[in-house]
């Protein structure tokens, strides 16, 4: 028989084994997938993380991946601090939206003055605070009536979409489009365009803002106090009261910051790769952002990684889908495999098993 | 008198990795015999009782019942054949009755009407007064035992084991209890009688087998050995006895000026005008039994509940809407009850558990960055004076026995030199060495100038340490008396609740 014991401390081995192994897993039991849907397993593997980078089309593919990585990235070091406190923040795809259409909105509203130097930095504020307020809505209501937060945090996705959709169609459509839905192109007007910082890299401020957040969280997380009190809170809240965490701030500040990362992730997109609000340019960022956050167990670096190697499985999959005919949705399966199998393996980060009987 | 074996154990070993738990244990138990199984924690008893119910499967030695080979597989083995078991931890439901708490341990339960009447005869026949239809929540912590122990009468068992069972209970509880168990032995049945208690075992129990280490190291009969000779088998060694170098009380630090607070929760207590006044170098003790408002007490000291301003005095500065750390800052320092998630975060290393409440008081923390290096320093000061067995601070938590978590979460308060200490059970599952080692700790700190409050069930402790004691009794404070010359019948009519006792008060 298996049994589960508890390790007297947490391995350090597996908790860097744990993300690799899950891969690993991943990746042969998504080839069984494949296998089953009839497409060849290894080419298909090898079109998903290969290709992107090293195959015959990968000067197109190459900068996709910081493009697609950087807003995972940002956004999944926002909820990192909450998720590793306890504080479940599912909505980072409303507060994302929020902080497009808060950024899109100042830039549009000076179109078409030319003054970049004022317009880009007030649009990226725009986009923190439009986050920021969207989370707001489910911390003040949980401090206050002790509502669930992952229930309200949910829910204003929806309707943040709403908003979105009647945005696009109504209040920022283009004066000049033809009665299309959709806003003004963002990035084709220079005061408000988020550019491609080095040409054919994929990297523009949104990546820059990516690579920050990294550093200044891990910062934060191993020589800040804040961060000592959010790692407290999370695996002893009763511990964190008696050393003098306040509870209520702590769920304010986390929520706040996850809100105003993803606000931002929102601005440099509909500023930049995506260029303008429509009804639906928010792909899903925000949710694949939570299985970015703990592939990278809640750490920086390793949500550096994470962000980079689901990017991958983004482009590949589009790849895949071109080439090889796999279904979309066999795709999402295989990233959601990824945090499936990732949470499994991780019980052997705190947990050893033993063969053999039980006493 | 017993004269059948009831049970004989013969040459058990039981090892785990790393530690031989139980090394050729053998004796026997009579039939209508209170056997007192006496050890440190550590000693082994706990992997001993485990195994005679049936939890533990020994690697060598075997045990007979009644002269049969008896190896329980299962505690429901053990059942069957006689052998229950009341744990130290009650495993009942809050929120359910008596009569469905005790239903739900049995394997074929009676409709509720007939268990009813089945435990009101039973709790009458053994005078352990017990309605089944109260709610498990509202029961004290006496009355909760009960239930475990009239779950197990309802087996009809021939032995009882009893873990610790008047760790909980106040002085008349324990009396009732003892009736309760004289009952039973003259009826027949046999009790393994689990304590620390070396005076309860005097009178309670015909004969004791002393665990050091694993191994039988003693036999006695404990109505003729005294308490003293049977600590000193349990240690091994001579035992110390904490001292308090004389001195004189000086200034009231702490002043709780008509403290009271709602219950935090559902079975909380709710705190109902405390006043009492500390002095620098006094130790006030307050004894009760658990759940009559302890941790709110502690909580609403060291700032984890707030109150109003004046109702928490410290140096003539009110603190009762200050938060934890602004109260350190102040001088107040405390060691809550529960060491695991509580008083230490059980995942996090000893350095991160030193930061936890030294960051104010030890300057750990600069302009909100996190001074590593003299936390580091400040955990290894603590584990170097208090004995701390751990290979180092870089440990998590966790990884330390009960008694070396509390000794370093006692010892982290008091390095930090405060104005006030609170603490709540400081030797709580402790052993008698180390014990003794945090009373002398907590003595030291009082000579020293510093207000100590200390919250304890263990009423020897308290006589021990405290100058003053006080009696806290669903949520109130009885009055101070001074500790010494006051008996422990005395002391049991404070515990419970004899608040109108302050006219027949003699002054001492």
């Amino acid at each position: 028989m298996l049994t589960l014991e508890k390790r007297p401390q947490p391995s350090k081995a597996w908790v860097y084994a744990a993300p690799i192994l899950a891969v690993v897993i991943t990746m042969i039991v998504g080839g069984g997938v494949f296998a089953l849907l009839g497409k060849p397993p290894l080419e298909a593997i090898r079109t998903i993380f290969y290709d992107p980078i090293f195959g015959d089309f990968a000067s197109y593919s190459r900068p996709q991946l910081l493009i697609k990585a950087g807003p995972l990235i940002l956004i999944a070091i926002g909820l990192s601090f909450g998720f590793r406190a306890g504080i479940w923040n599912i909505g980072a795809e409303g507060q994302y939206i929020m902080g497009a259409l808060a950024a899109a909105g100042t830039g549009l509203a000076f179109y078409p003055m030319e003054a970049r130097w004022l317009i880009f930095p007030l649009m990226i504020l725009a986009g923190f605070a439009g986050g920021m307020v969207w989370a707001a809505i489910p911390a003040f209501l949980r401090i206050r009536f002790k509502t669930n937060e992952i229930l309200v945090s949910l829910m204003l996705v929806y309707v943040a979409e709403a908003i979105q959709a009647s945005m696009a169609l109504n209040l920022m459509r283009n004066p000049d489009g033809h009665g299309f839905p959709g806003s003004r192109n963002l990035s084709q007007y220079p005061s408000s365009a988020n550019l491609e910082l080095v040409a054919n890299s994929g990297v523009h401020w949104g990546v820059m803002a990516a690579l920050t957040a990294v550093i200044f969280a891990y910062f934060i997380l191993a020589r800040h106090r804040f961060g000592f009190d959010v790692r407290l809170a999370g695996q002893s809240p009763r511990a964190a009261g008696f050393a003098g965490v306040d509870a209520g701030r702590l769920i304010f500040v986390c929520l706040l910051i996850s809100g105003a990362l993803a606000g931002a992730a929102g601005m440099f997109e509909v500023s930049g790769p995506a260029g303008r609000v429509s009804i639906d340019f928010n792909v899903g960022y925000g949710f694949t952002a939570i299985i970015v956050a703990f592939l990278g167990r809640l750490h920086p670096v390793g949500i550096l990684i994470a962000g980079l190697l689901m990017a991958l499985t983004y482009i590949g999959g589009e790849l895949a889908q071109l080439s090889l005919g796999l279904p979309g949705a066999a795709i999402q399966l295989f990233q959601g495999m990824l945090l499936f199998f990732l949470l499994a393996v991780d019980v052997m980060t705190s947990y050893r098993i033993r063969f053999g009987k039980t006493e | 008198m017993a004269t059948d074996t009831l049970l004989e154990l013969r040459g058990l070993t039981k090892a785990y990795p790393g530690v031989v738990a139980n090394s050729d244990v053998s004796f026997t138990i009579g039939k209508g015999e209170v056997h007192a199984l006496l050890g440190e924690n550590g000693a082994g008893k706990s992997t001993l009782v485990k195994t005679i119910y049936g939890l533990v499967k020994p690697d060598t030695g075997k045990m007979t019942l009644n002269g049969v080979a008896y190896e329980p597989s299962e505690p429901r083995a053990a059942r069957a054949s006689g052998v229950a078991m009341v744990f130290q931890h009650f495993s009942l439901f809050d929120a359910l009755d008596v009569a469905e708490n005790i239903a739900l341990g049995m394997e074929n339960p009676p409709q509720m009407a007939d268990l009813a009447a089945r435990i009101r005869e039973v709790s009458e026949q053994y005078g352990l007064p017990l309605d089944p239809n109260m709610v498990v929540g509202d029961l004290s912590a006496g009355e909760r035992q009960r239930v475990e122990i009239i779950r197990c009468l309802l087996q009809d068992p021939k032995l009882l084991i009893m873990d610790e069972p008047t760790s909980v209970l106040t002085p008349q509880e324990v009396e009732i209890l003892f009736k309760t168990l004289n009952i039973l032995r003259e009826e027949g049945t046999s009790i393994l009688y689990i304590s620390h208690k070396l005076e309860e075992i005097r009178t309670l129990c015909e004969h004791a087998t002393i665990l050091r280490h694993g191994k039988v190291v003693g036999n006695c009969d404990p109505r003729q050995t005294s308490a003293r000779d049977m600590a000193e088998m349990m240690v091994g060694a001579s035992l110390h006895v904490p001292e308090k170098a004389p001195h004189e009380a000086g200034e009231v630090v702490l002043s709780i000026r008509g403290l009271s607070a709602p219950a935090p929760h559902q079975f909380g207590t709710a705190l109902k005008n405390i006043t009492v006044d500390v002095r620098e170098g006094e130790v006030l003790g307050i004894g009760g039994v658990a759940g009559n408002g302890q941790d709110e007490l502690v909580a609403a000291l060291s700032g984890e509940m707030k109150t109003a301003a004046g109702m928490v005095v410290i140096d003539g500065r009110e603190i009762g809407r200050l938060g934890p750390n602004e109260r350190r800052a102040a001088g107040l320092c405390a060691a809550p009850e529960e060491r695991n998630g509580h008083a230490a975060a059980p995942d996090m290393s000893l350095t991160e558990n030193a930061l936890m409440t030294g960051a104010v008081r030890k300057n750990l923390v600069k302009n909100g960055l996190l001074d590593w290096p003299a936390a580091k320093a400040f955990a290894e000061e603590v584990i170097k004076a208090f004995d701390v067995r751990t290979p180092g601070p870089a440990n998590a938590a966790r990884s330390l026995s009960g008694g070396n978590l509390q000794k370093f979460v006692i010892g982290r308060e008091i390095m930090q030199k405060p104005r006030v200490l609170v603490i709540n059970q400081p030797t709580w599952g402790v052993d008698a060495a180390a014990a003794a080692s945090i009373r002398q700790a907590i003595l030291d700190l009082a000579v020293s100038g510093t207000a100590v409050v200390c919250i304890s069930q263990d009423l020897d402790e308290l006589r021990e340490i405290s100058d003053r004691f006080a009696a806290l009794n669903e949520g109130k404070l009885t009055p101070p008396r001074p500790a010494k010359g006051l008996t422990i019948d005395e002391i049991g009519l404070m515990l419970g609740g004899a608040h109108d006792m302050e006219i027949a008060h003699v002054d001492a």
